[in-house]
């Protein structure tokens, strides 16, 4: 194909899946229809941040009576998940 | 297994289809059950009310409920040995000796569509009977007394009295992972005994407690308050701080089963152990939280 402005002969580029015409004479650019908002799809992810790292819970773990706050996990889970997490 | 009883339930479960092994799966202070071939058999509380029960086995079997609750192979409860009996498909229970594959998850997701569920369709409702359970506890151990019993009714008096429910939302009534079967289907909630309107923080309140006196591992209470906010479950804020919410109910389970553990010490004549200690010292934090905060 030609460049519409200058004449000369335009080339086929691939960008990320996006197929360019460029002009090998005054380096203009050709998009074809829908090949714009590709790009700008493509810029969207490129420019979209990263998500931010979870924040600690803004909330407490346990309610003020709860074990952790007067220290110590009574650490007999397996005890405990027999028998507290089962008809008793 | 009382032999006559034993036998009585194994009657009703050939009687609904159950053929082959008779094994006897639960034989606990409040029930009794059986399997014969795939029919478990449940001889129920003594002295249970037979039409609360008729009314949650119509209930139960509603079909807007079978893909949460499993429903019964009897339609009305018959009577062995002056027991209420009624029979079920044999499910396959949760592993008490493997924490680790405890189905946090979808427990939470069955309660939280429980608790969604459309209850117009259901009416009329039985009342949930798992704050007339925590009453039950409480008052059995109001006869006796001594420094632990003591503590126990410390915690009690930080109580709000009990109310009708706010929102009378279907609830188990008496949720623990016990209260979970598989079946072909999938996952399916079990006992019918306490279903019922009530406030669904009810359901909630044993693996808050847990968690909250240190048993329950925070991991896997993320895991399960994760997945009742997921299922757009209604007994908590879908974010935020769930202890304003859960906070009572919570302290009522620590209550109820520290309450539990000192009238099996002394039924059974055995020492209180590290759990039951775990309990009432959390019930000792409870009644100095009040008293000072």
């Amino acid at each position: 194909m030609q460049c519409p402005k200058c004449h000369a002969n335009m080339r086929t580029y691939d960008r990320m899946g996006v197929h360019i015409e460029q002009c090998d004479g005054c380096r203009g650019v050709f998009l074809d229809y829908g090949e714009l908002e590709a790009l700008n799809r493509l810029e969207g992810q490129w420019a979209q941040p990263a998500p931010p790292p979870p924040a600690a819970a803004p909330y407490p773990a346990q309610p003020a009576w709860g074990a952790g706050h007067h220290g110590g996990h009574y650490g007999h889970r397996k005890q405990g998940f027999g028998r507290l997490f089962f008809s008793s | 297994m009382e032999r006559e009883l034993a036998a009585g339930l194994a009657e009703v479960g050939r009687t609904y289809g159950g053929e082959g092994d008779v094994e006897v799966i639960a034989d606990r202070r409040e029930v009794a059950v059986l399997r014969v071939g795939e029919v478990a058999v449940k001889a129920h509380l003594p002295g249970a009310d037979a039409a609360a029960l008729t009314e949650r086995l119509r209930l139960v079997s509603h079909p807007a409920l079978a893909e949460l609750l499993l429903a019964p192979l009897s339609p009305l409860p018959v009577v062995v040995r002056d027991r209420l009996v009624t029979a079920w498909p044999l499910g396959t229970p949760v592993d008490p000796d493997a924490p680790d594959a405890a189905p946090w998850e979808q427990s939470a997701r069955l309660l939280a569509r429980l608790h969604r569920v459309d209850t117009g369709q259901l009416a009329p409702l039985p009342r949930s009977a798992g704050p007339d359970r925590f009453l039950r506890t409480v008052d059995e151990l109001r006869a006796h007394d001594g420094p632990e019993v003591r503590e126990v009714f410390g915690a009690f008096g930080t109580l709000p009295p009990l109310r009708p429910p706010v929102r009378a939302l279907l609830t188990h009534g008496d949720w623990h992972l016990g209260q979970l079967v598989t079946v072909p289907g999938g996952w399916r909630l079990i006992d019918v005994d306490d279903l019922g309107a009530g406030d669904p923080e009810w359901d909630l309140a044993r693996p808050a407690a847990l968690h909250a006196i240190g048993v329950l591992e925070p991991r896997e209470w993320d895991v399960f308050l994760g997945a009742y906010r997921a299922e757009r479950g209604p007994a908590v804020p879908a974010e935020g701080n769930p202890w304003p919410a859960l906070d009572v109910t919570a302290r009522a389970l620590v209550v109820q089963m520290a309450a539990r553990s000192l009238l099996t010490a002394r039924r059974t004549g055995t020492a209180l152990d590290d759990l039951d200690l775990a309990l009432v010292d959390a019930c000792a934090r409870i009644g100095a939280d009040m008293r000072h905060g």
